[in-house]
């Protein structure tokens, strides 16, 4: 198996891992958590695909690579809004649950 | 091939303690153990750019972010904790998880042979640019489109996070005061780290053209050097209806939206560069982009404004 194969399977169990958080935490912040854990993993699956372009005298295909450093810049303006309107919440509600009730 | 394996089941075990760990913070412990195991995986993969990212932002800026959150939300979380969904969905949770992951694996087990690549575009666009680093080509020339688009982004987060502000405080000073202990460790340490931070963020920036390194990485050592001496109280975040702050924010993209018009004049479409001038536009704007990157991601951390302004 070569490492693109390997990172990559690596990758898909992350994805699920994070979603499980995601769907089975109720608690926001472990949510968000959860969120970065499914984004490190589809990461993995785009740099899986850009190991096994590796052409042109390049180790890896440049393009997803440069994809992939936009979108960790933007998980984290996104991780900072949610962070940001999860203490709003907190603030106005005095509780930091996202139930209905109560 | 037996270091890659032990690498990813460690980074599947730090994910698992990371959603099994009672307390946040002990959570939030575990991700940036889990950013920085993943630098390592793409430091594997043969992506050095991807890996300063992954440390510097990934791990690192949002390690910061959460931990902070996570003091703050300490009795939120305690009491939300006891609402726990019940075995029911529990297990059909497990279920849809263990479908989606399989499904993936299928996916990475099935791909295409022989791989599609965009890296021989990518090599021809770099020879035009001047530049070494052909990420950095593709982020400043061969998708430069993205990037600029990316600047905007990170923008209108941080417009969202101020938008959050209660009226009283509108326009004031962002988080809150920390108070300098000038006894403390936080301060020797900012005042010993930050200059030499600041010297690696530019070099990190600077050498990006040549070698792994680049606008975004730098600037996001120049605001975590900035957030640590924010965090010491040796000085305190500014009102962000400064304007010099505003006008730092969109330096970057002004320039990078202004040289992309002037490529029409130029070289004949939007954000070309002519050949002769190539690596010189670039650098114009890289310049002004990682100042506005770097202020935009130490404001993005230090939230929204709590403080009404003087």
């Amino acid at each position: 198996m070569s490492d693109a194969t390997l990172f990559g399977l690596c990758g898909a169990v992350l994805v699920g891992l994070g979603l499980f958080g995601l769907i089975v935490h109720p608690q926001p912040l472990r949510k968000i958590l959860a969120f970065n854990l499914v984004g490190g993993g589809v990461f993995l699956l785009f740099g899986a695909v850009a190991r096994r372009g590796a052409a042109a005298g390049f180790r890896g295909d440049p393009v997803p690579h440069a994809l992939i450093i936009t979108g960790i810049v933007v998980a984290f303006a996104a991780t900072a809004l949610a962070i940001a309107l999860l203490l709003r919440l907190f603030r106005e509600a005095g509780r930091g649950t996202l139930g209905s009730d109560g | 091939m037996a270091f890659d394996t032990g690498l990813a089941v460690l980074v599947l075990g730090v994910a698992v303690w990371t959603l099994a760990a009672h307390d946040t913070f002990a959570a939030v412990i575990g991700f940036v153990t889990y950013g920085l195991l993943l630098a390592l995986v793409w430091v594997r993969l043969a992506a050095p750019d991807v890996a300063l990212t992954e440390a510097a932002i990934g791990s690192g800026v949002t390690g910061g972010l959460l931990l902070g959150a996570s003091t703050r939300l300490r009795r939120a979380e305690i009491q939300a904790a006891g609402e726990k969904p019940g075995a029911t969905l529990r297990f059909a949770a497990v279920v849809l998880c263990t479908l989606v992951s399989a499904g993936l694996a299928a996916i990475v087990l099935l791909l295409p042979e022989p791989a599609p690549t965009l890296a021989p575009q990518a090599a021809a666009s770099m020879a035009a640019t001047g530049l070494g680093n052909p990420v950095t080509a593709v982020l400043m020339a061969y998708r430069a489109i993205d990037t600029l688009l990316e600047t905007v982004v990170l923008l209108l987060a941080l417009v969202g996070i101020w938008s959050l502000a209660p009226d009283g405080v509108w326009g004031g000073f962002p988080g809150r005061r920390h108070q300098a202990d000038s006894e403390g460790v936080l301060t020797f340490v900012a005042q010993l780290l930050v200059p030499i931070g600041i010297l690696v963020g530019i070099y990190i920036f600077w050498v990006g053209s040549v070698a792994p390194g680049g606008e975004f990485q730098g600037a996001t050592i120049l605001a975590a050097m900035w957030i640590l001496v924010m965090m010491a109280g040796l000085v305190d975040a500014p009102p962000v209806s400064r304007r010099w702050l505003r006008l730092l924010l969109i330096a970057g993209p002004a320039v990078f939206f202004a040289i992309g018009l002037a490529g029409f004049a130029i070289a004949g479409a939007f954000l070309a560069y002519p050949v002769d001038y190539a690596k010189l536009l670039i650098v114009t704007i890289e310049i002004p982009v990682t100042l506005s990157i770097a202020v935009t991601l130490a404001l993005l951390v230090a939230g929204p404004p709590e403080r009404a302004p003087k």
